[in-house]
């Protein structure tokens, strides 16, 4: 290191990953023509490379033959870069000599050609070995990480990650869109298979959230803006005005009560539009803050400004404050949990099912209203008009879901939901249910024992896609009835069912500000739009953006035990970082060689982070590396070749293409 | 392997592909087992930002095929612009290139997000039998007859 003139003596191994490598490489000829190359003291092949044995053979190489660099081809640095670094450490080298070509993503699992592939990653290989001759020792930076975390979104899996690291005892902060947390969970009746009641379960939980002392819950809310890295995040937080000073409303209704309008006129958000409510209100009576909210949109006051204003004189805490702005507040962070959940299909995009046409077509949302004992009917199960009870019942599965035309996949809820909302529409309603499937999906811990339940009470299945809902009745009896039209798969035919009411079993999508959250927080959503996992399996809820995690919903379609799992997972990773105290940062910082620099000041202008600044005295510019993020478009700016970003130097990125292209 | 007079040839791409968007989608190719044509040789580089006028005329001058640039679509650069940068850089050099009699298609600038594992087969398998039409390039034996 100290001489310049060392001498380079490079180890290179390559992978069979099993046969996932081996099967398509011819390994055994890359590693003897890598052997060949200059500077390669040692190359050799192994069966797994990233096991214990595979690690010990680099460290017993650099410790007996001097090694001081090192190749692995193997899988993508993603995956396994951390892990080679720190087999290379532990032989006392500096873990920024080694270097990794991917030769499985990139080569051995898109390739059929066996000859291509294995000519791919001799390419690779030398390129790799070209440069890593070049290869600096660099130190990671550590940087203290902020122990308090933001958790994004209210629903059964945010408050589950919530109380996670608030029992553990770090501060949390919980965001959450709607003037209550709860999420969909809240308008559940029971849940399945063990049809225990959403609301005995949840709202416990939400008034823990409500009364921890380490939580501080900032409801009616949404994040707006986020700066900085893992272990101090930034973040504002816009919260919108409620109109009711939430300190001072113990959500006694008096202003609801007292509101010019007598009785609730417009669409209550909570019921699915359902029931009606007053522009003053309380989503539901266990909401949580318990505070009021006026709604802007519909409140005369704000319509026309000619309201007696009943609400705030019968308010005898003087709680309404017309007079709310949007207040922006600041948040230190150190982790962030998004829990932003779903939206579920709108059923007026299956036109042919009569969503919106037809009156007596529900989903299966509104039907979670209509058998909730503190829903809109009480219970009752009634038609559209508010007072038929239906005789018969049909419940389309996979709306919005396994379809070509909407979205391909499976909303894996569905099934269970269906056969739940049978099993209470029966028992509510006493009605002939139908069940229209393609195929019945039941995997979970007592879900296919549910399955064999329903099939023993009476509940009808017929196993194929509904092909259209209509009302064109062919005889007297089906007059005033919904048709159901689907072929029965099981007997072959096509059959038409009279129902007085349908369901459609919607299926779950990304959240509607999926998109404008995933560029906030600078991660990545997979090609449906729900967010991206670093790893579909060995990372399932960190992302791509350190210190920032997922869980429930928003990283895919998961019922309630699968999202409170993945917020428990989400909040124990965020307490190994908080709990580590610091993070080490990747040291790919860029940095201005002084006598280099002629004082252009190109740089300054790239640098989105204003990392750079030029000093008049000196003539030259320099970098702030604490602001610096390492992206290195100044590097390629620089007409002076006066700046270096460390870890992709220009002769390191250099030599790799030439390390590619001579042979 | 190379022999540029028969069907068999196949280009040689250098592909410079972001850490955040591009690098990822050819991991996802990967792990999707998506077929691609084996012509790219991909560098890493943590941002669109970083990729160098100069690495890609020295890729040309070493003897690429064509050289891909994969970055992180508009608005959704890791580093927030580094792919505008990259964009009004390769605007520039694809009319140098032309100046130079190098042909525009030999260069090609794609933006790729993380998802977009498909998108990155069919942008290689396009760049690939587009080069198959234009044939071997011949940079690499200019600038070596210049420098003699």
């Amino acid at each position: 290191m100290s001489n310049q003139k060392e001498e380079i003596r490079i180890g290179y191994y390559v992978c069979h990953c099993g046969h996932n490598i081996a099967g398509v490489i011819d390994v055994k000829s890359v590693a003897e023509y890598c052997a060949k190359l200059p500077n390669v003291v040692v190359a050799r092949e192994y069966k797994y490379m990233c096991s214990d044995p595979g690690q010990e053979l680099i460290q017993k190489d650099i410790k007996e033959l001097n090694l001081n660099r090192v190749v692995v081809a193997s899988c993508s640095p993603l995956l396994h870069e951390s892990t080679f670094r720190g087999a290379t450490s532990k032989a006392g080298l500096n873990q920024f000599y080694m270097q990794m070509v991917n030769i499985r993503e990139n080569a051995s699992w898109v390739h059929e050609s066996k000859e291509e592939a294995t000519e791919k990653a001799k390419d690779l290989s030398r390129a790799a070995i070209h440069r890593v001759a070049f290869n600096k020792a660099l130190e990671k930076k550590k940087v203290p990480v902020n122990p308090t975390a933001l958790v994004v979104g209210g629903g059964i899996a945010g408050i589950a990650a919530a109380m996670s690291l608030a029992n553990a005892g770090k501060k949390v902060y919980l965001v959450e869109k709607d003037p209550t947390i709860g999420g969909y969970m809240a308008k559940f009746d029971k849940t399945f298979p063990t049809l225990d009641c959403a609301a005995c379960i949840l709202t416990p939980k939400m008034s823990s959230v409500l009364k921890h002392p380490n939580i501080t819950l900032l409801s009616y809310s949404e994040v707006s803006e986020v700066e900085g890295y893992v272990g101090n995040y930034k973040i504002k937080v816009t919260r919108k005005p409620r109109y009711v000073k939430e300190e001072l409303c113990v959500g006694c209704y008096d202003c609801i009560t007292a509101c010019t309008f007598k009785e609730g006129k417009f669409p209550d958000e909570f019921n699915f539009g359902l029931s009606k409510r007053k522009p003053v209100y309380i989503p539901f009576p266990q909401a949580t803050p318990l505070v009021a909210v006026i709604d802007e949109k519909t409140c005369i006051h704000f319509k026309t400004g000619k309201c007696p204003q009943t609400c705030a004189k019968a308010c005898e805490r003087n709680a309404i404050d017309f007079t709310q702005k949007p207040e922006v507040v600041e948040l230190n962070v150190g982790v962030v949990i998004l829990t932003t959940g779903f939206q579920p299909f709108d059923a007026k995009k299956a036109s042919n099912y009569g969503y919106g046409k037809y009156p007596n077509v529900f989903t299966s949302l509104e039907v979670e209203r209509l058998v909730n004992a503190s829903g809109p009917t009480e219970g009752h199960v009634v038609l559209r008009d508010g007072v038929t009870h239906p005789k018969s019942i049909g419940i389309i599965h996979c709306v919005g879901s396994r379809d070509e035309k909407t979205n391909k996949w499976c909303s894996r809820v569905c099934c269970m939901y269906s056969l739940k909302l049978a099993h209470l529409l029966k028992e509510h309603s006493g009605a002939e249910i139908y069940n229209f499937y393609i195929d019945m999906r039941t995997p979970g811990k007592g879900y296919e024992e549910f399955y064999d339940k329903l099939l023993n009470e009476g509940v009808q299945f017929i196993r194929g896609r509904v092909a259209e809902v209509n009302d064109w009745a062919t005889t007297p009896e089906e007059k005033g009835k919904l048709l159901i039209r689907a072929e029965d798969t099981m007997i072959g035919m096509v059959r038409r069912i009279p129902v007085d009411m349908v369901v459609l079993a919607v299926g779950l999508e990304p959240g509607k500000d999926a998109q404008e959250i995933r560029k906030m927080f600078n991660i990545s959503c997979s090609n449906e739009g729900f967010f991206l996992e670093r790893h579909p399996k060995l990372a399932p809820v960190d992302t791509f953006t350190e210190g920032v995690f997922i869980a429930g919903a928003c990283q895919g379609p998961k019922d309630i035990p699968d999202s409170v799992a993945q917020a428990g997972a989400a909040a124990a990773q965020a307490l190994a970082l908080i709990d580590t105290g610091h993070v080490e940062l990747e040291p790919n910082t860029a940095f201005i060689t002084e006598e280099r620099c002629c004082g252009c000041q190109v740089c300054v202008a790239m640098c989105p982070y204003t990392a750079i600044s030029f000093d008049p005295v000196k003539k030259a510019s320099s970098i702030n590396e604490a602001l610096c993020k390492g992206c290195g478009t100044c590097v390629a700016a620089c007409g002076s070749n006066a700046i270096t970003q460390n870890l992709f130097t220009d002769v390191e990125i250099m030599s790799e293409i030439d390390g590619i292209l001579i042979n | 392997m190379t022999n540029m007079n028969t069907e068999q040839w196949s280009p040689k791409i250098v592909a410079f592909f972001c850490n955040w968007c591009t690098y990822t989608a050819s991991d996802l190719a990967g792990v999707s087992r998506l077929r691609y044509a084996p012509s790219t040789r991909v560098i890493r580089v943590m941002c669109s930002g970083r990729i160098d006028p100069e690495f890609i005329m020295e890729a040309f001058a070493k003897g690429a095929d064509g050289v891909l640039i994969g970055g992180c679509h508009p608005g959704d650069c890791h580093y927030s612009e580094g792919n505008y940068k990259c964009l009004r850089r390769y605007d520039l050099l694809q009319r140098y290139i032309e100046q130079m009699g190098i042909d525009t298609r030999r260069l090609r600038l794609e933006w790729i997000s993380a998802a977009e594992g498909k998108k990155l087969q069919e942008v290689v398998n396009e760049m690939t039998n587009t080069l198959k039409e234009i044939g071997p390039s011949k940079i690499k034996h200019v600038v070596e007859t210049i420098e003699k």
